[in-house]
């Protein structure tokens, strides 16, 4: 292999590891009450303009955006839960569909009527420079993106496969009144998710917008990645969401290498698509 | 009866009289033709996403399609804009076989999102169409040259043709609601499994349903070109076009017959007023208002406005509501 396709395939996976953290907070509500957040995307975007509002506002780096952005989407999350999804979990699925579409229109408009329609950039250098290594070009802010992103995604997946709480969770999730019977307060637990999965949210917008342009309608396009990468990686599943996510973004970089940066979007679209059609359980769901 | 018979003829009379009453003023013969061109859109969508419940958040994927054609048709054949309509009609019901037959064995939230991917991946692939104007888009006759363009500067004409085929369209669609398709359809909706177990063929009717609402959204993208003239990858396939259609028939009440049209009656003027009052910057703040509508609705009102006159006289449908929670 040549070193520019070493080059492709090691951005795409950095990429991956950030697609795979937001991703994971879809996955982690979709599997535990079957709600599709379809504000999700824009949970993302307001992540990213945490920081940077933090560095406009305060000249602070991704040390202080990121627990910052985690704090603030988890609280988002938590209110969204208590104030909507609650009410529409059991309602008809159009009500559920418009609820969280609501939201997304919403937080995107709200979002370019404070902030303008403007795309915003953080300075190249605030994470550090670029450096070379075996010939391969890294630059700081996708490193640090992709490394803790990661190691938030294994985290997430350690606490919800190895902890008691993680098993409350999924107690709930197969079945909340059984769950109910052994004490466990659903609705605590469900709002915790949510909180969570703000957090992975949060924390993945805050590290994208070290090195990717922020405006209002960027979660328009990472909804749609998340929704790709939750369908790959299986409904529900962490570790299917890293995996999936990690082959996104290789599978991008790659066609916008081969093919032309325009396409990345369809080539993803149409895979998209296609694991729909065949495995709508995902490639790595159970059937 | 007597009564309600009166109120439908004084309705009608003055659906029929809306532009000589306000005669005076172009600005609400406008908003009068731009509600009942959303209400054909919504009720297009309506006869898929209400009845048969099968929610397509994509519709932008016919609207453009018609709108395309319209001004294809003319950019590139010399011919009206309108004679665009039939082609546009029928290469949306194609489309829709082709989107549909994979695309509706999915059920629930997996179709809404199959759909949106579908329609997201048309409006990229149309920016890149050199044949369709890329980014800039198309523009129809910046002159009319005769009566067949459909190009009036008063939006009167407009709105005799919306409300005409408008008119047509929720005569089929009540002519099917009655019929033994709108049977099939609601049976899917509730359960489609107990409707497949009764020997409906799920798939087909649902696949019916789906081109029929293809072929009259891309009417209404031929409509929107002629009053309009000019289309984008954004104004024909973006996602906002599929979610105002969505919306309108949910305002209003999904599944009704006169739903979508309740719904674009509340949201069009809405969104004219709040974009003539706050100008260029109230842009956002209309979708603001219009995603926090949509909140209260699926908060507090998940079967419509129309419900609320359900209530005072409880029938057999209340019971139906109960059970369509789950789809799957």
């Amino acid at each position: 292999m040549s070193t520019i396709l070493v080059q492709v395939v090691v951005s795409g996976l950095l990429l991956g590891a950030v697609y795979a953290l937001f991703s994971s907070g879809l996955t982690l509500i979709w599997g535990m009450m079957n709600v599709v957040n379809f504000a999700h995307g824009d949970f993302v975007m307001l992540g990213m303009y945490t920081a940077v509002m933090i560095w406009t506002a305060l000249g602070g780096g991704p040390w202080a955006s990121v627990p910052a952005a985690a704090m603030l989407i988890a609280t988002l999350g938590i209110a969204s839960y208590f104030l909507l999804v609650r009410h529409i979990m059991r309602g008809p699925m159009l009500a559920q569909i418009l609820g969280t579409f609501g939201l997304a229109l919403f937080l995107r408009y709200g979002a370019l009527w404070t902030f303008g329609a403007n795309f915003k950039t953080l300075p190249d250098d605030l994470v550090g420079h670029s450096f070379i290594l075996a010939g391969i070009r890294f630059e700081g802010a996708r490193v640090l993106a992709g490394v803790v992103g990661l190691a938030v995604t294994l985290a997430l997946h350690l606490l919800l496969t190895r902890t008691a709480i993680g098993s409350r969770m999924l107690a709930v999730s197969e079945d909340a009144t059984a769950a109910q019977l052994m004490g466990i307060r659903p609705q605590r637990m469900q709002a915790l998710a949510w909180g969570m999965a703000g957090a992975a949210t949060g924390i993945a917008g805050a590290l994208i917008a070290t090195f990717f342009y922020t405006s209002p309608t960027v979660g328009e396009t990472l909804a749609i990645v998340a929704f790709v990468t939750v369908s790959f990686g299986g409904f529900g599943s962490v570790l299917g969401a890293l995996v999936a996510g990690l082959v996104i973004g290789v599978v991008e970089s790659l066609s916008a290498y081969l093919i032309g940066p325009v396409y990345k979007d369809v080539i993803v679209y149409v895979l998209f698509v296609l694991v729909l059609w065949f495995r709508p359980q995902g490639l790595m769901g159970k059937a | 009866m007597t009564r309600q018979r009166l109120l439908q003829i004084v309705l009608v009379v003055l659906v029929l009289a809306y532009p000589l009453i306000v005669a005076g003023s172009p600005v609400w013969a406008r908003l009068g033709a731009l509600v009942l061109l959303a209400a054909i859109g919504a009720s297009a969508w309506n006869i898929v996403g209400g009845y048969a419940g099968q929610v397509s958040v994509g519709h932008s994927v016919f609207f453009g399609i018609g709108a395309y054609s319209a001004v294809v048709t003319y950019t590139y054949l010399g011919l009206p804009p309108i004679a665009g309509a039939p082609i546009g009609m029928a290469l949306s019901v194609l489309v829709a076989a082709v989107i549909g037959v994979p695309t509706l064995k999915l059920s629930g939230h997996y179709f809404s999102m199959a759909t949106i991917a579908v329609a997201e991946l048309v409006r990229v692939l149309s920016s890149t169409s050199e044949f369709l104007g890329g980014a800039q888009g198309l523009g129809g006759p910046p002159v009319p040259r005769g009566v067949l363009d459909l190009s009036f500067i008063s939006a009167t004409p407009y709105y005799y043709i919306f409300l005409a085929v408008l008119a047509g369209l929720l005569w089929l669609t009540h002519a099917i609601e009655r019929g033994r398709m709108g049977f099939y359809l609601r049976a899917i909706k509730d359960s489609e499994r107990a409707a497949r177990s009764l020997g409906v063929s799920a798939g087909r009717y649902k696949l019916y349903a789906y081109m029929l609402s293809a072929a009259f959204t891309a009417l209404a993208g031929s409509l929107y070109l002629t009053m309009f003239g000019f289309v984008d990858p954004e104004s024909g396939f973006g996602i906002l076009i599929s979610v105002k259609m969505v919306v309108m028939a949910a305002l209003g009440g999904a599944g009704q017959l006169f739903g979508p049209l309740v719904g674009a009656l509340i949201l069009v003027p809405l969104e004219e007023l709040s974009n003539s009052y706050l100008g260029g910057q109230g842009a956002g703040l209309t979708f603001v208002v219009y995603g926090a509508i949509i909140v209260i609705i699926a908060r507090f009102l998940p079967s419509g406005l129309l419900s609320l006159l359900d209530r005072r006289r409880p029938t057999a449908s209340r019971a139906s509501k109960t059970v369509d929670g789950h789809a799957d």
